[in-house]
């Protein structure tokens, strides 16, 4: 990809994380890895976001919350799961209260490993979510076309 | 009759970066009363002592909380060492102090900026998470992780750190002290962050020790307790007092801080100049905790009080650990109380919450 189509909004949620991933999600904003330069902006509105970053895995107060935000979120939509209590509920997946990974809860387009996941393969996984997010854009317009007006 | 608005905030906030929700009961741009709510991020972190052994554990309890990992790994660390009998060597404390200040140091920088944030001041927000991240530079090189450490074990630390690297460090901490005295000067001389923080939700001495705050909070009302003064780790040895402000409003806890960072500096350099050679870490094989202990300890938010329960088995039978944000909620109740709708997230900040923790 020689250049971005667009400038993509990201609403970040911790769903049930231990702050680790999230503190690393913020440092990707921070000047060491900048990544407003490209366009990528956090917003705390989900219906501005086109990729919503989850953190943490899913328990029964933040399963409603999780829900909530990816149904206010307009299409075409991407969700990247962030670090591994996101993908499969990590160290704490043995816990009473904890479901597991995201995917539980929400369809997952990318997942991003680690404990912490470093503010590199974040990045990394953003990249790769709008690869998907521009592909369903078209996906998008395509059905448009076929349905008569 | 009551002519009052509620006003949901949370737990999907811009300015938290976690999620706790309050109940804000408005009268007109007044809140008449704040109701926190919280498990959204309850996991049931002390169950699992049950299912790990005392060993792993450790990093179990690391993760309670990704900003103070590594204080509540020492803290784990330290009560099951004394539950056994056993001693770690002194280079292991004295790193284990240096890594604790460091973490310390951190994680009031990076609430500096979230505070700097909220107030609308964004420029702040970004250097401050820009020295913090030199910060971060020096955990990456003395142990691994940025922020899961990952080196405190039963019986001493996992990673030896050279002389050669400590020098470096040393001569590192001095740049980022001056760099972060450039912006520690705006938190205490700027008219932005006077005008947002003088004499909203302030907090009296006797107020905050009746509602049992900790911390910043507790030292920003003009008591000066700090359980580094019980003497754990190195402490005891090293030349410190605990910081002070008599005000009580946010402005006086975001000195407060900005104050232990400079302290901390202090605290690394003199840990770095007494640094002790010698072994980093005693075999505990076939050691087993017994006994039911109660442990404390300083973190970056305030005093978190560990409770320790052991049998002998490889498995605590019990393990509670209270939380110095669960701690600073009913003083921030108290505080919410009067201020104005703008000042909410403001005053939220103040108590720096760290829900992980508060819930585990």
């Amino acid at each position: 990809m020689s250049f971005l189509k667009k400038s993509p909004w990201v609403l970040h949620y911790a769903a049930t994380s231990c702050n680790g991933c999230d503190i690393e999600l913020l440092a990707c904003l921070t000047p060491t890895y900048d990544v407003e330069r490209f366009g990528i902006v956090n917003t705390g509105n989900p219906k501005h976001a086109d990729i919503f970053l989850v953190t943490g895995s899913v328990n029964e107060e933040s399963r409603k919350v999780v829900e909530n935000l990816y149904a206010q979120m307009p299409d075409p939509k991407v969700v990247v799961a962030i670090g591994a209590c996101a993908l499969s509920g990590g160290i704490f997946r043995d816990a009473y209260n904890v479901y597991g990974g995201i995917d539980k809860v929400i369809p997952v387009d990318v997942y991003v490993p680690g404990c912490a996941a470093r503010p590199e393969s974040i990045i990394d996984g953003i990249v790769k979510a709008l690869d998907i997010l521009e592909e369903r854009a078209k996906e998008r317009k395509r059905q448009r076309k076929v349905v008569p007006a | 009759m009551s002519n009052t608005t509620i006003i949901p905030f949370g737990p999907q906030h811009p300015v938290l970066p976690e999620p706790i929700h309050l109940d804000l009961e408005l009268d007109d741009e007044r809140v008449v009363q704040a109701l926190p709510s919280i498990g959204y991020v309850h996991r049931g972190l002390e169950l699992l002592a049950e299912r790990h052994d005392f060993i792993e554990m450790a990093n179990v309890a690391e993760r309670i909380c990704g900003i103070c990992s590594f204080i509540h790994g020492q803290g784990y660390c330290q009560a099951i060492e004394q539950l056994m009998g056993v001693e770690a060597p002194p280079r292991a404390v004295y790193l284990r102090t240096v890594w604790g200040e460091i973490s310390r140091i951190q994680s009031h920088i990076l609430w500096l900026g979230l505070s700097a944030d909220a107030l609308g001041f964004e420029s702040l927000f970004q250097h401050s998470w820009r020295i913090r991240e030199m910060l971060v530079d020096i955990i990456e090189e003395t142990t691994g992780g940025r922020v899961i450490f990952g080196v405190c074990k039963v019986g001493g630390i996992r990673k030896d750190v050279n002389d050669e690297t400590l020098r470096s460090v040393r001569r590192r901490i001095g740049e980022i002290r001056s760099a972060f005295d450039e912006i520690a000067n705006i938190f205490r001389q700027d008219a932005t962050v006077k005008k947002r923080t003088v004499g909203v939700g302030v907090l009296s001495a006797e107020d905050a020790h009746a509602l049992g705050a900790v911390g910043p909070v507790l030292r920003g009302s003009g008591i000066a307790r700090d359980m580094r003064q019980l003497g754990y780790a190195a402490f005891g040895d090293l030349d410190w007092e605990p910081v002070v402000e008599q005000a009580g409003d946010c402005y006086a806890r975001c000195i407060v801080r900005v104050r232990e960072v400079d302290q901390s500096f202090d605290l690394i350099t003199q840990c770095l100049d007494r640094m002790p050679a010698g072994e980093i870490s005693v075999s505990v094989k076939g050691k087993r905790p017994t006994g039911e202990a109660m442990f404390r300890l300083e973190q970056p938010r305030g005093e978190v009080c560990y409770y320790f329960s052991a049998n002998g088995q490889k498995n605590l039978e019990r393990f509670r650990v209270r939380t110095p944000t669960f701690a600073n909620i009913a003083p921030l109740v108290h505080m919410l109380k009067g201020c104005e709708l703008a000042d909410v997230p403001v005053i939220v900040l103040t108590i720096d919450p760290c829900v992980s923790c508060n819930e585990r």
